[in-house]
């Protein structure tokens, strides 16, 4: 009696254009990058290896110290404003007829905005002279300048993101919402339920999911965030607006430094995995406490 | 508690101007206060809009909804006072059982101590006291449907209590100890209870009066006997019962009856009024009898099936197909044979323009 | 077309999904295959259509090995409890997809006499969005129909209907497969459905094939306890009794006086199980019945039937009566039975007595 015909194995190859691409565009790079990081690069010509000094130095080093904290509190305003503004935005929104479509695109105008564009438009509508947000400002005599006062530059960066991408995050609470089936109102509206309760008990336990997604995007996002500082502050007044990848490319570009630049620019990806990591473990693990803490009582 | 009239028409349409554009064509209807009633009909015959009519989730295009004679039909299902549980499941997921049992009292700002004690007695009732410290979103379907219910039976002042479809969801060797469990809770609580479903189980065991509706019309209200022994509507007795009830089209002349090319004779007392009418018979009634038997017609059989409890029998008279389950301890006829099938007799209804003749 | 199944066996990781089971259904007939949710039917389907392969045995379609041989080199049409159709397309290139595949000419007069087959010549023009739910799966039986395959595989097809629907589109493809010339696979959860589809049935329970014949015949005479209350609806009494000189003594109740086979009375064990059908319990008493006093827990109304739920000395029972009856809840009832009525089961749940039949075929 015949056994099992062994499966077809042929579509591994499918697989390998993936595997030539994910290796060409992601494990050579960072290859080339523990490379740089281990070695002092005089010249082209001239290196010297290292070991991990790199490593210690950028460890040592007070302004990498500073620009971290500067972006972990960045990335937590960050969350902090557009995560209930988000949710808030979704909440207001029609949810059917030609005003959902309408509403849906004039909110997702921003995000199709390239990232050195939003810079320059708040560059010149932050402007004293002839921005109009600067000089509303001014002209209810408040001393607003981006360029100049170190608060008023942060804040304005925080801004420009909120403006930028809070809409992000309310077509995905949006979305969530939209997945409620209708007989969860109905049911609310029998049992006499607020407003607030319905939004407690109902809406936020079903965004549960989006928001996590939302959570994740917004926080990786702006971790990173590079191009919108530079084109509006270029790091400063002074360092106040620079962010790790701003201070990053200083040390890289702006003095050469490849192999200290290297050594950081890993440190750098190895904050951002472990953060991801925790944040995203934390989340689960809120989304499953109800599991598990259902089982005793 | 409640006693509700409808006098109502709906349409989904801001200008019906024929009967399909309605939902619900214009009705009278009572339900008593602690009454059970159940609406039964196909999808798309208006139960579940009459339903959500009744408790105030749909506005009716014109006409009054009265709760103890006080229109309604403008309030919101709060102001009503009315509960109801839907076809899914609807629980307040990061909830326990008991607080999702409490809910509807909390938000009406119940004293706590009146809460718990509610709130244990219904579960008792739905044997979900050991569940009560439980999330409601790890239990199984059918639990997280007793909460539903639940939430639904637990205000003692509710005006009645609206079920739409609620067992879909309940594994099918479970139904029948919800059943139980609604009749009981009908029986102890004597509340108001109307019930949409299209399954005629469901609506026949709970209800004491069925409302059948086809088309955005009740076509008959009665108790689950008369629907089955005197269908007010060829519908009725096509819809109750499996397989539904034979129609064959008839012409009364006299005391004679011509159906299928033959001669019947009416029994004697049954008055028929002259011309085209249906004649109905459900397949449990028709029986085999002997030959040229004058309330028989004769039939080439199609097929005949065993299944189980009965033989059920296909025979072919004509162009009319013919229905029969017949007693399995009887010899049954086979395939081909010719068969005498009677078709008069006590159980026998007809019909003119679909309506029974009385 | 002949398929025949020879020593399958089906494991998802250290899991087994179906125990290995050898079925050759009849061939160019309806072939049903009985189970609960979860007893392996969507499993051995898909092994069938080729949508998978076995871990153990092989599949033969007219003798031919096919074992692996995926389900595009195969001709099989399969039809799900979800209404699947191609949502862009009208009704008529719907019914036309298979036909155009084949290049087949008179594409149109097919697509026509097919509709009309399943009444629903007058949609042809709309998109599967419009239809209802018994329209949508018409449509997707006359798909599966249009492509003229030797076996059609049928997933519980009416489940996601009503009621009423179910019984009318059951009926029509009755007339259709009796008509046609394909070998077809039906499965289903409810005995009911088994016994008006006719034909042949395979039982199956917990990814085992428990037995397999023509369905009355095995509704009839269940090989086994597992068959007997897999195939039953109301579930079959299950009554704990023993052997003793006269018959059989069911526990906490009365004694039936039933002719047991001459192996009982030699073997150790006298626990034996007495099966009693739901149509089997009725309100009047015959000739040598039997009495069972009891409390009325339910009574359940179909219209045709009423179905009673009673609590007795010898546990809870439920009969099966014709006809619209009421009863109270906790109202007291006496049932009667027949013992030449019962089934009964041995300590290991085979069959030892099947009720004798008078009427039927």
């Amino acid at each position: 009696m015949s056994t099992t015909k062994p499966v077809n194995q042929k579509a591994w190859w499918l697989v390998l254009p993936v595997v030539i691409c994910v290796a060409f565009s992601a494990v050579l790079p960072l290859m080339t990058v523990v490379n740089y990081s281990l070695q002092d690069i005089i010249s082209p010509e001239r290196r010297v290896f290292v070991g991990t000094e790199w490593f210690v130095a950028a460890m040592r080093d007070e302004e990498l110290h500073g620009a971290l904290w500067r972006q972990l509190t960045f990335s937590l305003a960050v969350l902090a404003v557009e995560i209930p503004l988000g949710i808030m935005l979704a909440l207001s929104m029609p949810a059917k007829g030609w005003k959902a479509s309408a509403v849906l695109v004039v909110v997702s105008l921003s995000l199709l905005i390239p990232w050195n564009v939003v810079g320059t438009i708040w560059q010149i509508y932050g402007r004293a002279d002839i921005g109009l947000l600067g000089a509303m400002l001014q002209k209810m005599g408040f001393d607003y300048s981006y360029t100049g006062n170190a608060t008023h530059a942060w804040i304005t960066v925080l801004t420009m993101d909120v403006w930028h991408w809070t809409p992000l995050v309310a077509l995905l609470c949006y979305a969530g919402l939209r997945s409620i089936p209708d007989a969860y109102y109905q049911a609310a509206s029998i049992d006499g339920a607020s407003r607030f309760a319905v939004f407690r008990y109902i809406q936020l336990p079903k965004m549960r999911g989006v928001l996590m997604i939302a959570v994740l995007l917004r926080f990786m996002d702006s971790f990173m965030i590079y191009t919108e500082p530079f084109v509006l502050t270029g790091g400063g007044p002074g360092n106040a607006t620079t962010f790790l990848s701003e201070y990053l490319t200083q040390k890289a570009v702006g003095q050469f430094d490849v192999g200290p630049a290297a050594a950081f620019s890993l440190i750098y990806f190895l904050i951002i995995l472990l953060l991801c990591f925790i944040l995203y473990n934390w989340m689960q693990r809120v989304g499953t406490a109800s599991k598990e803490g259902a089982g005793h009582e | 508690m409640a006693r509700i009239d409808l006098d109502l028409a709906h349409s989904y349409q801001p200008d019906p101007r024929q009967d399909a554009d309605y939902a619900l064509l214009p009705l009278k209807m009572s339900f008593a206060d602690g009454g059970a009633y159940a609406l039964l009909g196909p999808s798309g015959c208006g139960k579940t809009t009459m339903l959500n009519i009744m408790s105030g989730l749909l506005a009716p295009s014109r006409g009054t909804v009265r709760f103890d004679g006080k229109d309604v039909a403008q309030l919101s299902p709060q102001q009503r006072n009315i509960a109801q549980v839907f076809q899914f499941p609807v629980i307040y997921d990061t909830m326990t059982v008991a607080d999702n049992l409490a809910f509807p009292l909390r938000n009406r700002k119940m004293p706590e101590d009146q809460i718990r004690k509610r709130v244990g007695e219904i579960a008792e009732m739905l044997e979900l006291s050991g569940q009560l410290g439980r999330r409601a979103a790890d239990l199984t379907a059918d639990a997280k449907q007793k909460i539903s219910l639940g939430r639904g039976l637990v205000r003692p002042d509710v005006s009645a209590v609206l079920f739409d479809e609620p067992l879909t969801v309940i594994d099918p060797h479970l139904k029948w100890q919800l059943r139980r469990k609604l009749k009981q809770i009908h029986h102890e609580l004597k509340l108001t209870l109307i019930y949409v479903t299209h399954d005629q189980v469901e609506a026949l065991t709970f209800a004491e009066q069925v409302i059948v509706m086809t088309r955005g019309k009740a076509v008959q209200v009665g108790s689950a006997d008369a629907l089955f022994e005197r269908p007010q509507h060829t519908f009725v007795g096509h819809f109750i019962g499996s397989p539904g009830m034979n129609f064959l089209p008839a012409r009364a002349r006299g005391r004679a009856l011509d159906v299928a090319g033959r001669t019947l004779a009416l029994p004697p007392g049954l008055a028929l009024p002259e011309g085209e009418l249906k004649l109905g018979i459900r397949p449990e009634y028709v029986a085999l009898t002997a030959a040229e038997d004058p309330a028989a017609l004769p039939v080439t059989v199609a097929q005949a099936l065993d299944i189980g409890t009965h033989v059920l029998v296909t025979g072919q008279c004509g162009e009319l197909k013919i229905k029969a389950r017949l007693n399995p301890e009887l010899e049954a006829p086979r395939c081909g044979d010719t068969a005498w099938l009677r078709v008069i007799g006590p159980h026998t209804c007809f019909y003119q323009n679909e309506e029974l003749i009385p | 077309m002949e398929l025949t199944l020879e020593g399958i066996s089906k494991k998802v990781g250290a899991q087994p999904w179906l125990y290995d089971m050898s079925l050759a259904p009849k061939r160019d007939a309806v072939t049903v295959l009985l189970g609960a949710t979860q007893a392996g039917k969507t499993s051995l389907m898909r092994i069938m259509a080729g949508l998978d392969t076995p871990t153990q045995g092989s599949v033969r379609v007219d003798g031919k090995d096919v074992t692996g041989i995926g389900v595009r080199e195969r001709n099989v049409a399969m039809v799900y409890q979800q209404f699947i159709n191609y949502p862009s397309l009208r009704v008529a290139d719907n019914i036309a997809s298979p036909l155009k595949l084949r290049g087949e000419k008179h594409i149109a007069e097919r697509v026509q006499s097919l509709a009309a087959r399943l009444h629903i010549e007058m949609l042809l023009d709309r998109y599967p969005a419009e239809l209802s739910g018994g329209q949508q799966q018409r449509v997707a039986l006359a798909r599966a129909l249009a492509k003229g395959a030797p076996l059609m595989l049928l997933d519980e097809p009416l489940v996601n209907l009503d009621y009423k629907l179910r019984e009318e589109l059951r009926e029509e493809l009755t007339q259709l497969f009796a008509a046609g010339d394909s070998t077809v696979i039906y499965a289903t959860t409810e005995p009911g459905e088994a016994l008006l589809l006719g034909g042949y049935t395979a039982v199956m329970d917990a990814g085992e094939l428990l037995q397999y014949g023509p369905t009355a015949e095995v509704f009839h005479a269940p090989q086994s306890l597992r068959v007997a209350r897999a195939f039953s609806d109301p579930p079959m009494n299950l009554i704990a009794a023993e052997a003793v000189t006269l018959g059989v003594q069911l526990n906490a109740g009365p004694a039936l006086s039933i002719p047991l086979p001459a192996v009982v009375s030699k073997s150790l064990t006298t626990a034996l199980t007495v099966g009693v059908r739901a149509s089997a319990l009725r309100l009047q008493a015959r000739d040598g019945d039997v009495a069972l006093p009891g409390m009325v827990d339910l009574a359940e109304i179909s219209g045709s039937d009423t179905f009673v739920h009673l609590s007795t000395a010898v546990g809870e029972v439920v009969a099966q009566l014709t006809g619209v009856h009421y009863f109270k809840l906790g109202a007291s009832l006496t049932l009667h039975l027949s013992p030449v009525q019962v089934y009964v089961f041995d300590a290991t749940g085979a069959l030892l007595v099947a009720p004798q039949r008078t009427g039927g075929h």
